[in-house]
């Protein structure tokens, strides 16, 4: 797999999202406090496209009546069937082993090793001062 | 919100594209859009009255729909408006995307039905039918024209009916699946009587303004019972058009059930036929097992369709139903969408699925 240079970092802010073509995939790039993850972009339901979503968080119930609200912001919907995925995991939540979206090792790496190479960046120049985004594809 | 148009990926674009016919499209008025189509005595009666269903609830929906709009979050226009709206977007995304070649427009609401006043629905319902032809159909002929009719109210239906089927972009009569009576019932007879003599089917769509509960023990709690619910309510109105011996006074009548499912229907044929043996004297007018009554009058659209764990019991009931009987439908720009592409079972083989995606679309449409 190759490390493809998806994004300058502060493009995706905690909280936020990018859509990015690597090597003919689309995938989307989360950015959960801080901590990036990377997910096709393709809904392994029904292809609906994830980066679409809204973002939110899990719900639970131990009995009828009460209920857990966790993991705020962790969690993908499909913008099609409503289907949740975890942005860690790629994992559904209703069928995790069967239904899950393919994750992609991500992480964020200073300009100045970058521009010694052998990643790719396409699309924008990376400079030595910033962070970017590399995604293994 | 952000809005992208999805690239074809690369499996999608290798693949040869099968011609579609979508028989569930929502287009998407607006009281303001329809309002160049309304008398000056009903824009009036709009503007200090409103519009006033036959449920209970002053706003909204019974139920909240899971998403906005009940819509994919990646189908509103991005210069504002409604899912279903906006044409260009609705070229871009699904009918060019896709390579629709022809969409049955089905619009919800606001289109009169289940309107309480009686002329006020019979006037929306004409309204949206010529906005149906001026915005979208005129347009893009792609897109096919649904009569809706005030069903509430059977002359006035009839009339509408005879109004609009001189012109062959409407391709079928349109009701709700939620009425004030079963839809078997007499007081419905003018519309399918007006039908049958222009040779049009009935598609019959989910949901509606009943004014009842819509179940017989009142209202459930949740929105996933009331989309589970409209198999049962499904199976009433069915069992009502056989019971009440419409197909025998309407022989060539046709039925699209529209956004219904489908697995409960050999299920529901096998009870009526046992029923039926035993109980055939007390509607002596059917005069055949109830299911052939099914095989011949009704016909079903793909989404939402049943996802068994087995893929193979799917098979089984679609062969039941008859793969001439099933039509694609899409429900584009709902949330509940299919992708035309993913959404046919892969066992099906070529025949079938060129029949499911056009041919039976086409014969039952006469889609020109």
């Amino acid at each position: 797999m190759a490390r493809h240079v998806v994004a300058p970092a502060r493009e995706i802010p905690p909280g936020g999202r990018k859509r990015v073509e690597v090597a003919g995939r689309a995938i989307v790039v989360f950015n959960l406090g801080g901590e990036f993850f990377a997910l096709s972009d393709r809904c392994p339901h029904k292809g609906g496209t994830l980066s679409q979503g809204l973002l939110t968080g899990l719900l639970e119930s131990s009995a009828p009546g009460t209920y857990c609200y966790t993991r705020r912001g962790e969690i993908i919907r499909c913008p099609w069937h409503s289907w949740e995925f975890d942005i860690r995991t790629g994992k559904s939540w209703c069928d995790p082993e069967r239904v899950r979206a393919r994750n992609y090792p991500v992480s964020v790496e200073p300009g100045a090793r970058l521009v010694e190479g052998p990643y790719t960046a396409e699309t924008f120049a990376v400079t030595v001062e910033d962070d970017y985004v590399v995604v293994e594809a | 919100m952000n809005i992208e148009v999805r690239q074809p990926l690369r499996a999608r674009v290798e693949r040869v594209k099968p011609a579609i016919v979508d028989c569930d499209v929502h287009p998407k008025a607006t009281l303001e859009a329809m309002r160049p189509y309304l008398a000056k005595r009903w824009q009036d009666y709009l503007k200090t009255y409103g519009v006033r269903s036959r449920h209970g609830f002053a706003k909204g929906y019974p139920y909240p729909k899971g998403t906005p709009q009940a819509a994919r979050r990646d189908a509103w226009p991005q210069g504002g408006g409604l899912p279903g709206s906006d044409l260009a977007l609705m070229q871009a995304q699904h009918l060019d995307h896709y390579g629709i070649t022809f969409g049955v427009m089905n619009p919800l609401s606001p289109s009169g039905q289940g309107e309480q006043n009686p002329e006020f629905s019979a006037a929306l319902a004409s309204a949206i039918n010529d906005w149906q032809i001026a915005a979208m159909n005129a347009r893009d002929p792609r897109l096919k024209a649904s009569i809706v009719v005030p069903y509430e109210d059977g002359e006035a239906a009839r009339a509408e009916i005879h109004k609009r089927a001189g012109n062959r972009e409407f391709v079928q009569v349109f009701l709700l699946s939620r009425t004030a009576e079963a839809l078997g019932r007499r007081r419905y007879w003018p519309i399918y009587e007006a039908a049958v003599a222009h040779d049009l089917p009935v598609g019959i769509h989910v949901f509606g303004y009943s004014g009842w509960a819509m179940t017989n023990s009142g209202w459930p709690s949740f929105y996933i019972e009331e989309m589970t619910e409209h198999a049962t309510a499904s199976q009433a109105l069915v069992t009502s058009f056989i019971m009440e011996g419409v197909f025998e006074r309407y022989p060539t009548l046709k039925i699209v059930l529209l956004e219904s499912g489908f697995a409960w229907l050999p299920a529901l044929g096998w009870r009526l036929d046992k029923l039926w043996t035993r109980m055939r004297d007390e509607v002596p007018h059917v005069k055949r097992p109830p299911s052939e009554y099914l095989h011949e009058h009704f016909w079903v659209s793909t989404q939402p369709m049943e996802e068994p764990e087995e893929p193979d019991h799917l098979m089984e009931v679609m062969g039941w139903i008859g793969f001439d009987r099933i039509l694609f439908a899409s429900d584009y720009p709902h949330w509940d969408f299919d992708d035309p592409f993913l959404a046919l079972p892969p066992a099906l083989s070529d025949q079938q699925r060129t029949a499911i995606y056009a041919g039976n679309a086409h014969a039952l449409y006469r889609l020109v």
